[in-house]
């Protein structure tokens, strides 16, 4: 089993896109499970077609410690296992605490074990790395792969760049490794080269470019992934385009973080201010 | 009359504990670490858990139980506590010299999700631990569970940290004694040894926490299970497991790591449970049970008829772990007593079934709760009283108030001598069982009896 966790900026699309990425998955046959591990729990709306989960922290916080792995597991697009951890409401108590003890307790539950025959996990994780509970799916023995959601804005790839410096850090000691970045385009003046570039330097690849495209606009609105919704629409080909690049993906690295500076000259080069 | 305020009228209670029945995770973690010879338990915290705990067992063993912590501040919860843990391990390697140092995780650095892997893996990488010595870890926060799952993580830890296979077996067996006294781990042993098994017992207190008093200050005292046993539990022909919740999951691991065959029994208290590990020695060891031993269940047999009127139909209330009140509800049950009021303060609903199958025959309602606290277990028995109890120290102020003969049993007792040199598991443990029950049983028939019934000769 592969086990990949999303990081990248808040908003920048990382829900989205890994769901259109499961989606593109399980069209190609494979058997999935995907991790919400943001306190908002909207990362399966799109697999479950909206359907409202009941978080792992609201099971155990309702029904003590004695949970049945169907209790938090709902099964989503073309049969996905979908959990969302939850956590508390904005402005009270540990959300990064929740992480731990979702995805501790899913492994005491066995929902990783050999008999669920799962091809992959993914781990979609809230936008910043800010306290040690958000680099839990990274830890020792759990996801191996990283893939950050970028764009041209400056701040997506300031915040791509401080995730890169988080997974130095879990790199040396516990095997985790980068494959590359996902661009989710915004339209900025010569994203596309912008983004290979910080890609190069960061010692890794921009394993796809998703150009912007209203139909994803669409596609959420109607509570699926664009592949769920308008599968012959060419952008479910570009999703299936990134899944078929991440499953073959070869690449994995330790990053090479930027400092700021070296940030801001690339921006200056090849960026909006070029 | 110290708990004058308990009432009889129980009402629902959810967010409330009175009087707890469990300690926490990282005392049984620091009791676990104890057991491997030439090992430092280090709590990955603030002072003050590391004080407590550290206070804990000593006031229970009565011997200098030493520990280092990270001594987090203000500044290790925001930043993280790495630096703090990377120099102590520096510190205690350069000043105190273990061979081992085992770390246990709090509640701050659980909350606050401190990865020790990657920290001890630094530690490792940057030269702090010296060629030959070990750093290892078990995760302990404090909020889930009790002190004996604490044990069991620090347990099942050093089993995954230490085992190696080499692919030939050493003609040993693993016994896990779980979260019992020294003085029971050398029973276990004395034991295993008369059926002709070279035991590897781990973790093993005994000659650590129960030690002689020799005018000289060691450290690191001679007991404890040695670093190569340990590395060689996963050749062992199979494991005993002692105690589901404090031994299974280490037991299970070496299962499932190196394949070593494993079986899962109660601690042996009381005669049956006694029978079962005997009866597991007896399976794995392929001999028949020497007649020593079988003269030591006589003799517990012996006590149980002889005095049987003194037990029969008297009622008992129990608080402790459920590993220990399994086995002990069993054996009550057994010799005719009627456990009536069961409280332990480790969460789990199997529990709460174990002991209604074992008490299903009773001729009376049995009151049992898992996650359940002193308070509890007060007010049942002020609703229905009871002729004993069986509880750490913390039972005497019910033991007062209620004028209710009184037996030590678990942890911790604080106010008595005698659990660490003398083991109350297996048949000699039963034994001693039955002479404290019948001790206080007899006193206060004594205490009470009028002049022309009070008799020489019971």
């Amino acid at each position: 089993m592969r086990k990949i966790a999303i990081y990248g900026k808040g908003g920048i699309g990382k829900s989205t896109t890994t769901q259109n990425i499961v989606a593109g998955l399980v069209e190609a046959g494979k058997k999935i499970m995907v991790v919400g591990c943001d306190p908002k729990a909207d990362s399966t709306r799109l697999l479950l077609n909206g359907l409202a989960q009941r978080t792992v922290l609201d099971t155990l916080r309702d029904e003590g410690e004695d949970i049945r792995l169907e209790d938090v597991r709902k099964v989503g697009y073309g049969g996905t296992l979908c959990t969302e951890s939850g956590g508390p409401e904005p402005g009270v108590g540990c959300a990064g605490r929740g992480i731990i003890t979702s995805i501790n307790l899913l492994e005491q539950l066995g929902a990783y074990s050999e008999d669920e025959k799962l091809d992959y996990a993914f781990y979609d994780v809230l936008g910043d790395v800010v306290c040690g509970g958000f680099a839990m799916p990274i830890r020792e023995g759990k996801a191996k792969e990283i893939y950050i959601v970028v764009s041209g804005e400056m701040m997506a790839m300031y915040a791509a760049n401080n995730i890169c410096k988080g997974i130095v850090k879990f790199a040396e000691a516990g095997g985790v490794r980068l494959g590359g970045l996902i661009c989710n385009s915004r339209n900025v003046d010569n994203e596309r080269e912008m983004i290979e570039v910080l890609a190069k330097k960061l010692g890794t690849q921009m394993i796809h470019f998703i150009p912007r495209e209203n139909m994803v606009q669409r596609a959420e609105i109607n509570r699926k992934t664009v592949i769920d919704f308008a599968p012959d629409h060419p952008q479910a080909d570009e999703y299936r385009a990134l899944a078929r690049k991440i499953d073959g993906n070869q690449m994995f690295v330790i990053p090479t973080p930027l400092e700021i500076g070296e940030l801001e000259t690339l921006l200056i080069t090849y960026g909006i201010a070029a | 009359m110290l708990l004058r305020h308990t009432h009889t009228e129980i009402l629902p209670r959810e967010a409330l504990t009175v009087n707890p029945a469990k300690t926490c995770q990282p005392v049984g973690a620091m009791y676990a670490s104890l057991g491997i010879h030439n090992c430092l338990p280090h709590s990955h915290g603030s002072q003050g858990c590391c004080a407590y705990h550290r206070s804990a067992l000593t006031r229970h063993y009565r011997e200098p139980v030493m520990a280092a912590t990270s001594s987090f501040t203000e500044g290790s919860s925001v930043f993280g506590g790495q630096a703090n843990l990377i120099q102590a391990i520096d510190n205690i390697f350069t000043t105190y010299d273990p061979d081992i140092i085992a770390v246990h995780t709090t509640c701050l650095s659980e909350t606050i999700g401190d990865d020790l892997y990657q920290i001890t893996n630094k530690a490792v990488k940057e030269g702090k631990v010296p060629p030959g010595k070990h750093v290892f870890h078990a995760n302990t926060p404090s909020y889930v569970g009790s002190h004996v799952t604490g044990f069991a993580n620090m347990t099942k830890a050093m089993a995954l940290y230490f085992s190696k296979s080499t692919g030939v077996h050493n003609g040993r067996f693993n016994i896990i004694p779980g979260y019992v006294e020294p003085s029971d781990m050398s029973e276990i042993k004395r034991l295993a040894r008369e059926m002709g098994i070279r035991p590897i017992l781990f973790p093993d207190t005994s000659d650590v926490l129960n030690g002689p008093q020799t005018g000289k200050y060691k450290m690191f005292p001679q007991g404890g299970t040695p670093l190569e046993d340990l590395v060689s539990t996963g050749d062992s022909m199979g494991t005993i497991a002692l105690g589901p919740l404090a031994s299974a999951d280490a037991a299970r691991a070496l299962d499932g790591k190196w394949h070593v065959p494993c079986r899962v029994e109660d601690l042996p208290i009381g005669l049956s449970a006694t029978d079962r590990f005997i009866d597991a020695l007896r399976k794995a060891a392929g001999v028949s049970v020497p007649d020593s031993i079988t003269r030591e269940r006589g003799q517990l047999l012996d006590i149980i008829t002889d005095m049987h009127q003194y037990f029969y139909q008297k009622k008992v209330a129990l608080a402790g772990d459920p590993d220990h009140l399994i086995p002990l509800v069993e054996f009550l049950v057994q010799i005719d007593m009627m456990p009536i009021h069961i409280v332990t303060g480790t969460s789990g609903k199997a529990f709460e079934k174990q002991i209604q199958a074992l008490t299903a025959h009773l001729p009376c309602k049995v009151n049992v709760k898992a996650g359940g606290d002193m308070f509890m277990l007060h007010q049942w028995i002020k609703n229905d009283p009871v002729d004993l109890l069986m509880a750490n120290t913390y039972g005497k102020y019910m033991a007062k108030d209620d004028d209710i003969p009184f037996v030590r049993f678990g942890f911790p007792i604080l106010d008595r001598v005698g659990h660490s040199y003398f083991p109350t598991t297996c048949y000699r443990g039963g034994m001693r069982l039955l002479e404290k029950i019948l001790d206080v049983l007899l006193d206060r028939m004594d205490r009470d009896a009028p002049e022309e019934r009070f008799e020489l000769v019971m």
